[in-house]
């Protein structure tokens, strides 16, 4: 009887992950970076403001427009860059000229 | 192995320096060092415990000897006084010494030369060498560990402190003179202290098996969170001489361990509350 009671109880509220468990996972992943030596590249502000001039190139865009952002989830680092054109003018490019290389 | 010098009956032993350290401050390096010497004297072995925490000084307050220092282990590197100046003698145990640090100074003090020549010189008259590492991973924490033939990190199951056990066992591992000469690795043990199995059954904190998983290094005791840890700080009695307490009987199974017995681990299951207990809170 009690148990059913727990059942519906935890039905109605679901019990949050205890506080132990979600320690252990943060630790392990944050671990496993840090002793690869691969901690937080410091190359993506460069990355970015590189990206924002080839981009630039082509199309007006401002700096907020480009977010490099890297994730980590357990093994895997997923390096994500976003840039937003919509609405952005394309470039003017004077006749008969190439776009620069 | 005769060594020269080498007091009555140690002849076979060799003398261990043993770090004691944790990255993190606040985990109980101190009251480790001071718990862990004392428990190596009861069990008849001459041990000194020495102060690494230039300019903080505490283990004097925690050995309950801050009255009784007039040379300190920076005199000693510099020259200033001679080691049996500067050593105290406890005047609970006949096998333990204290060797203060200095107050003035800054860890910049603690040459590695000036160490590796006092270290060599208690050896000849100590079996334990006990070094109280100061937190960080700075100078004074990399000098504490880098002669250590074994090391205790002493770690508290919270996310913070078992972060900074993996970079000083990483330290340990590559920076410690037996790394940089490719000896056998420094003898790494795990002590859990502050540990609370009342938390630890409700989730609300990371267990033993957890916390030994992610940091894999063996583990050498568990010590519960106890009041009575408080209580001999506020004394200066080294919590091992509390027989009576849950922490400092802790203690001193984590010290047989080290010393190669085999106990079971105490204290890693929630008390059980009687029902009296229950009904009059804690008794």
């Amino acid at each position: 009887m009690r148990i059913h009671g727990m059942r519906l109880l935890n039905l109605v509220f679901p019990p949050r992950p205890k506080s132990a468990a979600i320690a252990k996972e943060r630790l392990k992943i944050v671990l496993a970076h840090e002793r690869a030596g691969s901690h937080a590249p410091d190359f993506l502000p460069r990355l970015q403001k590189e990206l924002i001039d080839v981009v630039g190139r082509y199309v007006e865009i401002r700096d907020d427009m480009i977010r490099v952002s890297l994730d980590k989830a357990g093994e895997t680092s997923l390096l994500e860059i976003n840039i937003e054109i919509e609405g952005a003018k394309p470039k003017v490019k004077p006749l008969g000229s190439a776009v620069p290389a | 192995m005769t060594r020269p010098g080498a007091a009555r009956g140690r002849e076979d032993l060799v003398a261990k320096v043993v770090a004691i350290t944790s990255g993190k401050g606040g985990v109980g390096k101190t009251t480790t060092a001071a718990a862990f010497a004392a428990g190596l004297a009861l069990r008849g072995h001459k041990t000194v415990v020495i102060d690494f925490d230039v300019g903080l000084r505490n283990l004097d307050l925690v050995m309950g000897c801050e009255r009784r220092v007039v040379f300190d282990f920076i005199n000693v590197i510099n020259g200033d006084a001679n080691l049996n100046q500067a050593l105290i003698k406890d005047k609970r145990n006949d096998n333990l010494y204290i060797f203060p640090t200095s107050q003035t100074r800054d860890k910049d003090a603690l040459k590695r030369e000036g160490v590796e020549r006092v270290l060599e010189e208690l050896k000849q008259q100590f079996d334990f060498i006990i070094c109280d590492s100061p937190a960080g991973i700075e100078h004074g924490a990399v000098t504490a560990l880098y002669f250590a033939d074994a090391a205790i990190i002493v770690t508290n199951p919270e996310v913070s402190s078992v972060r900074d056990s993996d970079r000083i066992i990483g330290i340990l591992a590559s920076r410690s003179r037996r790394a940089e000469r490719n000896e056998p690795p420094v003898e790494t043990n795990l002590l859990l202290t502050r540990y609370d199995p009342a938390r630890v059954a409700k989730g609300e904190m990371l267990t033993v098996e957890d916390v030994q998983e992610i940091l894999s290094v063996p583990l050498l005791g568990v010590i519960p969170e106890s009041e009575s840890v408080l209580r001999a700080s506020n004394t200066g009695t080294p919590v091992a001489f509390d027989e009576d307490s849950p922490a400092g009987r802790a203690y001193l199974d984590a010290v047989a361990r080290f010393l190669g017995e085999q106990r079971e681990m105490r204290f890693v299951q929630p008390e059980r509350r009687g029902f009296f207990r229950v009904l009059f809170g804690r008794a």
